[in-house]
C-alpha cells in the first residue's frame, strides 16, 4: 500500500479546496465576472509558488521520493486543441462552476447533483476517445 | 480549531494548493485530474468500443486513490469544517444574481437553481449533464484542466497550458455573461 500516501494527498487536496472556497460556484461565477480578487488570488498564488518549485525541480535540488529527477510531463501541443478544447472546457466550467478536481470533492457535498456532472464528463471524455483521431490539432 | 472552521482566504488556499502539486510530484507523479475521467471510462470497459480506451489502469492506481480521497475530503469538509457555508462574494455579484431571479445567493456554496433538488427536475439535470459532458471532452481535447494546464502548466512555463488558460476564460467568461443569463 505504497500509494496510501495519495489518498491521504486527496483528502488534503480536497479540504484545501473546499475550505478556500474553490469550489463554489458562486466564486467561478465571480471570477469570470471579474467581480472578486479571490479566485485569482488563489489560483495566481499557486501558480507562483508552484513556479518557484518546478525551478527547484528543474535544478535538481529537489529530487522526487525514490530519489529521481522531477520533470513535469510536456503537455501535448496544438493551437486549435488547446484553445478550442479549452474553451469548450470553460464552457461546462462557467455554467456548472465544477472543473474536473472539485467534480469528485462536491461527491461529498451534493451527491446527486454531482454525480451527474460525473457522469457527463464521463461521458464526454468516452466521445472524446470515440472521435479523437478525425479531429484537428 | 477556530481557525480551521473559518473560510481560509486566497493567502492560505494559493500557497497549499502549490503544497499539494509539490508532494504530488514528490511522490514521483505528475499532477492533474482529468486524466482519471478516462481512467474511469477504462475501467468501465470503453475499451471494448475503442482502442484510446485500451489502457492498463492498474498503473494509474495512484490517481484513483488521490480521487477516492478526494471524495472522502469533500465528505469530511462538508460534514465537519463548514459550519457556516456563507461566501462572501461581491453585493454587486449577489445583486446580479438575486436580479436573474437565483435565491439565497451566497448563503450555501452551490446555487439551488441549478444544485440541490433542482438536479431532479429536467432544466438542473440537463445543465449538470451538458456543463459535465463539456467539461469531460474539453479538458481531454485540451490536454487538461485547472490542475494539469492552469496550476502545473503554467508555473512549468509551457505555452499549450497559456492557450488552454485563454480557452478556459473564453468558455468561462461566454458561460457566464451570455449562457448563465439565458437559462434564468
Amino acid at each position: 500500500m505504497k500509494n496510501i500516501k495519495f489518498l491521504i494527498l486527496g483528502i488534503f487536496f480536497a479540504i484545501v479546496l473546499s475550505k478556500s472556497q474553490a469550489i463554489s460556484w458562486y466564486r467561478f461565477y465571480e471570477m469570470f465576472k471579474f467581480q472578486s480578487f479571490h479566485m485569482y488570488g488563489i489560483i495566481g498564488g499557486a501558480v507562483v509558488i508552484s513556479a518557484i518549485i518546478m525551478q527547484l525541480f528543474k535544478s535538481g535540488k529537489i529530487k522526487d521520493i525514490n530519489g529521481n529527477k522531477i520533470i513535469p510531463k510536456p503537455k501535448k501541443k496544438g493551437y486549435i486543441s488547446t484553445i478550442f478544447g479549452g474553451t469548450l472546457f470553460g464552457l461546462g466550467w462557467g455554467i456548472s462552476g465544477a472543473c474536473a478536481a472539485p467534480i469528485f470533492v462536491i461527491l461529498g457535498f451534493e451527491l446527486i447533483p454531482a454525480l451527474i456532472l460525473l457522469f457527463g464528463a464521463l461521458l464526454g471524455a468516452f466521445l472524446y476517445g470515440l472521435i479523437s483521431k478525425k479531429l484537428p490539432n | 480549531m477556530d481557525f480551521i472552521l473559518q473560510p481560509w482566504p486566497w493567502f492560505i488556499g494559493g500557497p497549499l494548493i502549490a503544497l499539494s502539486l509539490f508532494l504530488y510530484f514528490y511522490f514521483g507523479q505528475n499532477f492533474g485530474a482529468s486524466t482519471n475521467f478516462e481512467t474511469l471510462c477504462t475501467m468501465a470497459g470503453a475499451g471494448k468500443v475503442s482502442d484510446y480506451f485500451k489502457k492498463d489502469w492498474k498503473q494509474r492506481d495512484f490517481a484513483l486513490l488521490f480521487v477516492i480521497g478526494l471524495i472522502i475530503g469533500g465528505f469530511i469538509s462538508s460534514t465537519y469544517l463548514i459550519p457556516d457555508a456563507n461566501v462572501n462574494l461581491n453585493p454587486t455579484t449577489v445583486k446580479e444574481l438575486t436580479e436573474l431571479g437565483f435565491s439565497n445567493v451566497a448563503n450555501q456554496y452551490f446555487p439551488d437553481e441549478i444544485f440541490g433538488k433542482n438536479a431532479f427536475a429536467l432544466k438542473g439535470f440537463l445543465i449538470l449533464l451538458i456543463s459535465g459532458i463539456l467539461v469531460g471532452f474539453g479538458t481531454r481535447y485540451a490536454g487538461g484542466c485547472t490542475s494539469g494546464h492552469a496550476i502545473t502548466g503554467l508555473s512549468s512555463l509551457q505555452l499549450p497550458s497559456l492557450l488552454a488558460v485563454i480557452g478556459f476564460f473564453i468558455g468561462g467568461i461566454i458561460a457566464t455573461w451570455f449562457i448563465i443569463p439565458m437559462l434564468f
